[in-house]
This record gives structure tokens, sequence and C-alpha cells, in this order.
């Protein structure tokens, strides 16, 4: 029975690392550039997890995820600034949305597989992305509109360092939401699903049900941190709904480590502050990103994490 | 009264009847076996026994239902499971984690649940694995338990397979070729494993070419030939049937 606690243990134990790092982080963020940075990361790691979920445990591709975030951050801002909502009702409107979204799109677009639901998931964020460029009346188009601050119990959240911690608690909430979905009886069907669905699907597995949930819980992680950024920045643009933004949340997926969670997260800490980091970088940023993934995939299939993982476990020995 | 009745069942291929006009009943708490040269249907017809295929034709029936054109996870809710000639195991998961699937729907299976790791769900979990390890340590597999099922030998996998299908409590268990490419021993093994799980009331459906295996362990074979069901019987009859025996010597000599 020595299964159970050691399961237990990577579980808890990743956790505590996680924590530890977002507890202890801000003793080297020395400016507000570097809390910049760090909520970035905070923000594209919440979305990776949820990423991550739908192609490294469920093994279903998408290209349009920044879609679902852009939806979110859209939405949240029309509702605040042109329909004077209160920031709390709209976040919450907003995320809903972007999972009923998914609900409705997911249904049919599931049934496809591989280089065809590719393809619709792309389809899907251009759509979103090109709505939102074009609907300039209600969006403010390529110009982008304005975002009232969020508050929190009457306290408005102002300030990077405010957002910091607000980031960070969301991200560990994210993770531990994640690990407790995995080491479930839903978490192994959709894993079941990515290992052989036809062995899943005899052991009752309703493929279709538990793709569209992989699915739903992705893009709503991904309105979560759609709807915080528009709300942190104060300002969006189309800029983040567009399908260069969707290849970069896989990039960051794919190099950190497919069907790892805490991988999504150091994927998306690596690629969100080298480009930041390497300022000579800033203008080849998508080459770069391109690049990564190349060359993850021919040198690193599994990304970062899991590489590392069987490394010290082969150490260990 | 049968537990599963198959009337008239056919699947079309293109210009292909994989399986024509297929008809038989199925007692429960016995073994039957379903045999036959290579490219007789065997599978094709096990595949439709739980639903990968839909028939072209005809009817299945189980306990009383008619189960035709419903999806897998349907006829594994109806109590039907089944292991894989070509193995078909999650190989991103541990070998418990394997079985732990088999058990998908006995399991409380709520998103929300999950999610938050309600209370109960940690104690369920621990249940889960307790009866998966049972599991596993009943068709010999339990030293695999942590092991990722990627680091198991093949013939542990093929009774991996067996736990998986067992995790679901099945009433019917469809095995397909499970001591296919096993050693002699380990092909004992699971002759006297599929005498335990008929004697723990579980009704089986063996497909397999080891015929010391099939005349051992079967109450009632079905032969099939080119799709069609070609005689059935006890393994007595069966093996006295000239036209079985004109099957088996004519792929003989054409494979000579
Ligand atoms: N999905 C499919 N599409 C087209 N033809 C198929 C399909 N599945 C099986 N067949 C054909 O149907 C026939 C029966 O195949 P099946 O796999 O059921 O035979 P089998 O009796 O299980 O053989 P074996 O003993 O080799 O496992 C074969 O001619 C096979 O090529
Ligand atoms: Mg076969």
């Amino acid at each position: 029975m020595t299964v159970w606690p050691r399961l237990a243990q990577a579980r808890t134990g990743g956790l505590a690392v996680l924590v530890l790092v977002i507890a202890l982080l801000p003793l080297a963020l020395t400016n507000n550039f570097y809390y910049e940075v760090a909520i970035q990361v905070g923000l594209n790691a919440i979305v990776c997890v949820g990423l991550n979920l739908l192609i490294g445990y469920a093994g279903q591709i998408s290209l349009g995820h920044a879609g679902f975030y852009a939806l979110s951050a859209y939405t949240s801002a029309i509702l605040t600034s042109r329909f004077g909502w209160p920031p709390g009702a709209a976040l919450v409107v907003a995320i809903g949305s972007a999972g009923l979204v998914a609900y409705v799109v997911g249904r049919p677009i599931l049934r496809l597989k591989g280089h065809y639901l590719a393809m619709a998931t792309l389809g899907l964020g251009i759509i979103i992305s090109i709505v939102i460029a074009t609907e300039d009346r209600i969006t403010g188009g390529p110009d982008g509109m304005a975002v009232p601050p969020l508050a929190l119990l009457g306290f408005p959240l102002a300030g990077e360092r405010v957002w910091y911690w607000v980031v960070g608690v969301m991200l560990v909430v994210a993770v531990w939401l994640a690990l407790n979905l995995i080491d479930s009886p839903v978490g192994r069907a959709l894993r079941a699903l990515h290992g052989s669905e036809v062995a899943a699907q005899v052991a009752g597995v309703d493929p279709r049900r538990y793709k569209v949930m992989a699915f739903v819980i992705s893009a709503v992680f991904a309105a979560v941190a759609g709807s915080l950024t528009a709300h942190y920045a104060g300002f969006i643009t189309p800029a983040k709904a567009t399908f260069l933004h969707s290849i970069e949340l896989v990039t960051m997926v794919v190099l950190g480590g497919m069907a790892s969670t805490f991988g999504a997260v150091v994927g998306a800490a690596v690629l969100t502050t080298m480009p930041q980091v390497l300022t000579a970088l800033k203008d080849y940023e998508m080459m770069v990103f391109g690049a990564v993934l190349m060359l993850t995939m021919i040198f690193l299939p599994r990304g970062l994490v899991p590489t590392i993982g069987a490394a010290f476990a082969r150490w260990r020995k | 009264m049968s537990l599963l009745t198959v009337d008239g069942l056919s699947k079309q291929f293109g210009g292909l009847k994989a399986v024509n006009d297929v008809s038989f009943v199925i007692e429960p708490g016995r073994v039957h076996s379903i045999i036959g040269p290579n490219g007789a249907g065997k599978t094709t017809l096990l595949n439709l026994l739980n639903g990968i295929y839909a028939p072209s034709e005809g009817r299945i029936a189980f306990d009383g239902h008619t189960l035709n054109g419903a999806p897998p996870h349907e006829f594994a809710a109806a109590g039907i499971a089944r292991t894989f000639q070509n193995l078909q195991i999650f190989f991103n998961m541990s070998a418990l984690e394997n079985v732990l699937v088999g058990g998908h729907l006995r399991a409380r299976r709520g998103l929300a649940g999950a999610l938050l790791r309600l209370p109960g769900r940690v104690a369920d979990e621990r249940a889960y694995r307790d009866a998966a390890l049972e599991l596993m340590r009943f068709v010999g597999v339990e030293a695999y338990a942590a092991a990722p099922a990627d680091a198991l030998p093949y013939g542990a996998l093929k009774r991996l397979e067996i736990a998986r299908a067992l995790a679901a409590r099945p009433r019917l268990l469809l095995l397909d070729e499970p001591a296919a490419g096993l050693n002699p021993t380990e092909t004992a093994a699971i002759d006297e494993l599929i005498k335990r799980l008929v004697a723990s009331g579980i009704t089986v459906i063996l497909v397999e070419h080891n015929m010391r295996l099939v005349m051992g362990v079967s109450d009632h074979i079905v032969v099939l030939d080119y799709g069609k069901k070609l005689a059935e019987g006890t393994a007595a009859e069966v093996r006295a049937d000239a036209r079985v025996i004109e099957a088996y010597l004519g792929a003989a000599q054409a494979e000579a």
C-alpha cells in the first residue's frame, strides 16, 4: 500500500512549493516592472493549467483559447464600462458566457479529431478575434477600450502589489482544482480518452460528454484570466484575442510538459519572462515562440517538468 | 433464462459481410467460446456485442433489453465488459489507474465534488484504490500497482486488461484472445483464471485460437467461418463436426 501516500506527496509537495515560491517571490521583485511581469506570468499560468487539462490530459487540441480569454475580457469590459454593471457581477457573467460558448461550440466540434479539431478551434478563435476587432462601436475596435477597476468587498484593487496577491491566490486555486480533478474519476476518464478512446468507451466513459467537459473547464480557466487581465490592466486591445496568442498559450503548455500541471506553470513562467528579460528579442517574439515550439517537439517531446522529473527519479534510484 | 440473445446479426464492411446472419443464445454462468479461422469475424462479432460497431442487420438483446445501436458506454452500463485482442491499455496512466478507469461507472462522477475534493472524496478514492488493488491481486499483477502501465511486460498487460474489465463488476465478460502470445505457463494461468471468473458468477464469452484452452474451459462453442455460424455445441460435438474439421483443415492447407 505504498501507492496512496506517494501520490499524495507529489501533489501536496508540489502545491507547497508553489505557495512558497509565490510567497517569497516579492523579495526578489524590486520594482513595479518585475511585479508586472510576475502578474503576467500568473495570469498566463492560470490559462495554461486549464488548457493543459484539455491538451495534456484529455488529449484534445485547441488553437482557439485566446478567443475565450478575450471573450471574457471584453464581456467584463463592456458590461462595466458601457452598461455600468458592478465589476464583480460582470466578472461572473463574463466567465459564465465564455463557458456557455465553449459548451455550445464544443458539442459539435469535439466530434472531430486531430487536424480537423485543430482547424475548427482555430476557426473559432479567428471568428471571435474578428468580431472583437470589427464591432468597434461596442469594443472600441483595434484601438481597444478602457476597463474600470475591480473591487473586492468594497476595496478597489489597484496597484501591482495588490494584484500580485490576487493573481497569486487565483493561481494556487487553479492548480489545486486541476490537481483535484486529475486524481478523480472524472479526471481519469479524461486521461483514459487520451490513452485509448475505445477502451475508455468500453469502460463506460461517454467520450463526447467528457471531451466537452474538458473544453468548457479549460475555457473557464482562460476566461477567469481574461477578465482579471482586463481589470488589472485597465485597458484591453484585440491583440490578446489573436491566433498568435492562442499559439503562445499552446507553446507554454508544450514546453512545460503536457499532462503536467506544474509543467504548465513553469512553461508559462519561462515563456512570459523570456521576452521581457531578453528585450533584444522583443521584436522577434513570435519567431522565438516558433523556435521554442519546434525545438521542444524535437528534443524535449515530453516537456520540461516531466523530463526533469524522470531524470530526478532515475537519479534517486 | 438466457443472458444474451443474438438474432440474425450481420455486419457489412463495404462488399464484405464480416458477420453474416449469426444467431446464438448465451446462458448465464457459463463459458461460451467463439472459434474460427483467422478473419472469420470473431473480433467483429465481439465489437457488435459491446456497441463498438452498430449491426447492419439483426438484434442484440441483453437481459431482455434490446441494445441495438446503443453506444459502447451504454453496453458497459448494461453490464458488458471486455478485453482486446490488440491491447488497448491507457499507457498514459499507472497500472492501478487503468483498473480504476474500469470502475468508472461505479464511482461518484460529479464534477464539482471532484474539482473541490469535497469531504468524502478522499475516502472514496481510498476505497476505489483498495478495490482495484484487490482485483490486481485476483489476476496476479498486484506487483505492478504503482508502475506506469508502459513498464509492464506483455503477459501482465493482458491480465491488467482483465482486471480493468472486472472493475466494472460486469455480468458478461468478452475476452478476445486472452492467451495470444503467452507461453504455456501463462496460458495455464489464464485457463485457471477463467474458471475462477465463472465460479464467481460471471458469464464469459471467449474468443481464442488455443484449442486446448478452448476445449478445456468451454461449456458451449460457436464456430464461425467467413462470418457465418458453421456449427455450435459442446466441445465434443464441435470437435466431431465434419464441417468444422473441414474449415480448420482447409485453412491449414491453404496456409501450408
Ligand atoms: N473496420 C473494418 N473495416 C473493414 N473490414 C474489416 C474491419 N474489421 C474487420 N474487417 C474484416 O472483417 C473480417 C473479419 O475480421 P475479424 O477481425 O473480425 O476476424 P477474426 O475472426 O477476429 O480474426 P483473427 O482470428 O485474425 O483475430 C476480416 O476479413 C477483416 O479484414
Ligand atoms: Mg480477432
